[in-house]
């Protein structure tokens, strides 16, 4: 049996102390370990940030991308190669920013990749600006009057554009957390699990307190059904005195690689690669 | 009549006339008939009206390039022949659709030979046929029988119904008929007779997708971009059957990291876009660089800066994919010169690619990327799959300890595949240790920096020189890259035999790494150089001077997005 500590590499993570990124690396590891996924059976696609800095901490295969840019190379591998786990870890600033077109592209694919977004609502790595999720009128180096932009909804978003799984976490509760990443690698399709990890050094406002205060469990609530996409539309909206987390929503819904034809079969990358008779193809041009 | 060893055929008038249908169903009932041929199209950047000419270059002999000079000109709207009239040769012909083509002024030199196209393709079931018509009076100036025309009207329309077929052979049989009725026999222009031969008629855009196929493609994502939206039309098209995953991407940021993440993990992945889409994947380049991940990047190149003459030629871009993305890391930079060269191209950037664990970027441009020519069938002999250091699962067991960036004397280290058990590492964007995990110490930096420069010192022992063309002893050299190889050397068989003596054509295909131990002593020996770029500030010429100090005193540059049409060759390889 696999445990968590066969995916510890042998650097210790470099986030300051008390930071939202350890409860995702703990309980990463344990979905993983839960899973029975070796680790070289695992490719972890890092974007880049705080978050991206997991790339040294998790023993998997890893790829650290650029900036925004995680999401794509994920789909890319797991075209390539169908048989391996494929997980991206970005930030909100590396996903909801940078990226957030390949996010809602991937979204329309649906190519089965797990998507968790570090999301601390602050930008951590170039010390204190302003994020994507940033709630209107936060104050930071880059809007010291405040940020006149209302915050990206991921949940609400990816739902509009059609997601088949979308949940989200928060680093406070690591057990619900390896709960709901388990059942995103396990879900067949694109999956985006945000996670609440606050940034103890440049987020003064949404502290880990600010967020226990708030939350609210999905799959503790009465009748709550994860496959009503009605009902999760109105919880994506929920903000403010309550914010809910949980897996909002989960659908079957035609993933890419089983729906195209020349991925059947063995995993393309494992094919024996030989020169192609191209004879029958030059007719056309004859 | 005239016997012609060559022609120049140019049909013109608005988008959405079928004038490129009828220039590519023309070349092919040439090129079937045993005849070289060459095609080149103008058209502006929209889908109806605007002004369109397709222009087939036919030849006894092979053919890369264009005449500025037309010999028979089709004309579907007044515009072509006012446009165009200037172009025409002596004793030229021009077919025009009498039914919209009113008042025409004649001129001495030029045979305009009146058809009615609209009342004769309506009668066939359609004015959309005015250009087969056209095509059908074309033959019948030409005195080509009209058998093999009847082949090719079946097999372009084959996928359009019985019906379709029935009216274009109506329609092609009216143009030929009525033009045999009404010209005299001066308007005959006979091209000799010639063997059936074994050619095909492909533009380098197919041509590379079909080396790169025969050489183990089997991932490739795009967005169009034009000249560049021929590769990955023509490889959706032909994926199921190839089984090969083909992806149009969202944007070319998103198709770059889909070929990384794809190569990373053990396919042969490549793209191509333009110029623009070059730009939005730069940054990856880099990442490319620094993994040392294999992808092949095609850059059909076209005029810019920004949106520029997007669908003009321009060889603009060697300087900018020369240092694209920042910092300092290797890349192999290889230009096709025509089609055949394309083929072998795009299997072998796919085998450079994985040995040396690094990008290789292919130039083509606008020119020979869209321009057909016919060239002997495509052969998979001598083409061979080599993937380098990839290590084997096999020879992983056997290691006691695996790291992906090992230092080695060739700058190559073995490489592992995610899902390979023992073969764990980190492909990282930051700067790294030989396991892969972020290493910021200035050894290291200097170590591996050093590493990946090595790769293309081990790379310029054995590629492959620049082409000698010509004398190669003679005095005068002249020195091009990429599509220019065809228009120069058709100018330079144009040459008598004394004046081809005179010179050596120095073709650089691998352009980076440079061949400088080469181009040193070749061009600091010769007498006379001339310098042929297709750009305005002789891109190629500045990397030789950097790299060899040897400066270009006569340069032929050509900015105006046209290619060199052979006439201004001609002059000046005549005047060198």
């Amino acid at each position: 049996m696999l445990t968590d500590k066969d995916f510890l590499t042998k650097q210790k993570p470099s986030w300051c102390p008390g930071c939202g990124n350890f409860a995702i690396w703990i309980a990463m590891r344990q979905a993983l370990a839960e899973l029975n996924l070796d680790p070289h059976k695992v490719l972890v696609v890092y974007g880049v940030g705080c978050s991206g800095n997991d790339t040294n901490f998790i023993k998997t295969y890893a790829w650290h991308s650029l900036h925004g840019r995680a999401v794509p190379t994920a789909i890319g591998a797991k075209l390539a190669n169908k048989d391996l786990t494929v997980i991206v870890m970005g930030g909100d600033g590396d996903g909801y920013g940078e990226g957030l077109g390949h996010f809602l592209h991937a979204i329309r694919g649906n190519v089965n990749v797990t998507y968790v977004v570090h999301d601390n609502k602050v930008y951590g790595l170039t010390t204190g600006q302003t994020a994507p999720t940033s709630d209107r009128g936060f104050k930071t180096k880059t809007t010291p009057q405040g940020t006149l932009d209302d915050a990206v909804n991921p949940i609400a978003l990816s739902l509009a554009q059609g997601i088949s799984f979308v949940a989200r976490g928060f680093s406070g509760q690591a057990e619900n957390l390896k709960h709901i990443f388990k059942a995103a690698i396990q879900h067949e399709g694109f999956a985006l699990v945000d996670v609440f990890q606050p940034c103890v050094t440049f987020n003064k406002v949404n502290t880990f307190q600010w967020f226990f205060d708030k939350i609210y469990n999905l799959d503790e609530k009465k009748d709550y059904n994860k496959a009503d996409f009605q009902a999760a539309m109105k919880e994506a909206l929920v903000w403010g005195e309550k914010i809910p987390v949980g897996i909002f929503y989960q659908a079957n819904k035609p993933e890419y690689i089983s729906s195209l034809p020349q991925l059947k079969g063995m995993a393309l990358a494992k094919r024996p690669m030989k020169v192609r008779d191209i004879s029958k193809l030059l007719y056309e041009f004859k | 009549m005239q016997t012609r060893q060559n022609l120049s055929w140019k049909i013109g008038g608005e988008a959405g006339f079928g004038i490129k249908s009828a220039g590519m169903m023309l070349a092919k009932i040439f090129m079937k008939t045993g005849y070289e041929t060459f095609d080149y199209t103008e058209y502006p950047s929209l889908i109806r009206g605007g002004h369109n000419s397709y222009q087939v270059m036919v030849d006894i002999l092979e053919v890369n390039s264009v005449t500025k000079s037309v010999d028979i000109l089709v004309a579907l709207n007044k515009e072509t022949i006012d446009l165009h009239r200037s172009e025409l040769s002596a004793n030229s012909i021009v077919i025009y659709d009498q039914d919209k083509i009113k008042n025409i002024r004649p001129e001495e030199h030029i045979n305009f030979l009146p058809i009615s196209l609209t009342e004769l393709a309506k009668q066939a079931g359609g004015e959309v046929m005015r250009n087969v018509v056209a095509l059908g009076a074309t033959l019948a100036v030409l005195n080509q029988p009209r058998n093999i025309a009847d082949q090719v009207i079946k097999e372009n329309f084959k996928n359009k119904g019985e019906q379709v077929i029935k009216n274009n052979l109506q329609a092609l049989a009216s143009g030929y008929k009525e033009a045999k009725k009404i010209f005299h026999e001066d308007f005959i222009c006979q091209l000799p007779l010639v063997k059936k031969n074994n050619n095909i008629l492909v533009a380098s855009n197919e041509a590379l997708a079909l080396g790169a196929l025969a050489n183990g493609l089997n991932f490739y994502a795009g967005y169009p971009m034009t000249p560049s939206s021929t590769i990955l039309q023509y490889l959706a098209q032909v994926a199921e059957k190839t089984g090969i995953v083909v992806k149009h991407a969202e944007d070319e940021i998103s198709v770059i990291n889909m070929v990384l993440g794809a190569a990373h993990v053990g396919a042969r992945a490549m793209t191509a876009t333009s110029g623009g889409g070059f730009s939005l994947m730069t940054e990856a380049m880099g990442l490319a660089g620094i993994t040392e991940t294999p992808i092949v990047v095609v850059n059909c190149q076209r005029p810019g800066p920004a949106t520029g003459l997007p669908t003009w030629t321009e060889q603009g871009d060697l300087q900018f994919v020369l240092r694209a993305a920042q910092g300092d890391f290797p890349r192999i930079i290889i230009a096709p010169g025509d089609t055949t060269e394309s083929f072998h191209i795009g299997a072998e950037a796919l085998n450079l690619a994985e040995i040396y664990q690094t990008p290789v970027i292919v130039l083509l441009d606008k020119f020979i990327s869209e321009g057909s020519s016919t060239v002997p069938e495509f052969s998979t002999r001598g083409l061979k799959i080599r993937r380098g250091k990839l290590l084997s699962q096999e020879q992983l067991n056997r290691m006691s300890k695996f790291d992906r960036y090992r230092l080695n004397a060739d700058g190559i280290s073995g490489r592992s595949l995610p899902g390979m058990k023992n073969g764990l590492f980190i492909a990282n964007s930051d700067e790294h240790d030989a396991y892969g995990y972020t290493e910021e110490s200035a050894q290291n930096r200097l170590e591996q920096m050093d590493k990946r420069s090595q790769k293309l010192e081990t790379f310029a022992k054995v590629m492959p020189q620049p082409q000698v063309h010509g004398n190669p002893k003679a005095k005068k050299t002249i020195v091009i890259w990429g599509s220019t190889k065809g228009p120069v050397l058709d100018a330079y068989r144009s040459l008598s035999a004394k004046k081809q003596s005179d010179l050596k054509i120095l073709q650089l295909q691998y352009i980076w790494p440079l061949a400088k131990d080469f181009l040193e002593p070749t061009l600091k020996k010769s007498k006379k150089v001339l310098l042929i770029e297709n750009n305005s500030n002789a891109q190629l010429g500045q990397l030789i001077t950097q790299e060899t100090g040897f400066v270009f005193k006569n340069k032929l540059l050509k900015y105006d997005g046209r290619p060199f049409f052979r006439e201004e060759l001609i002059k000046a390889l005549s005047e060198l």
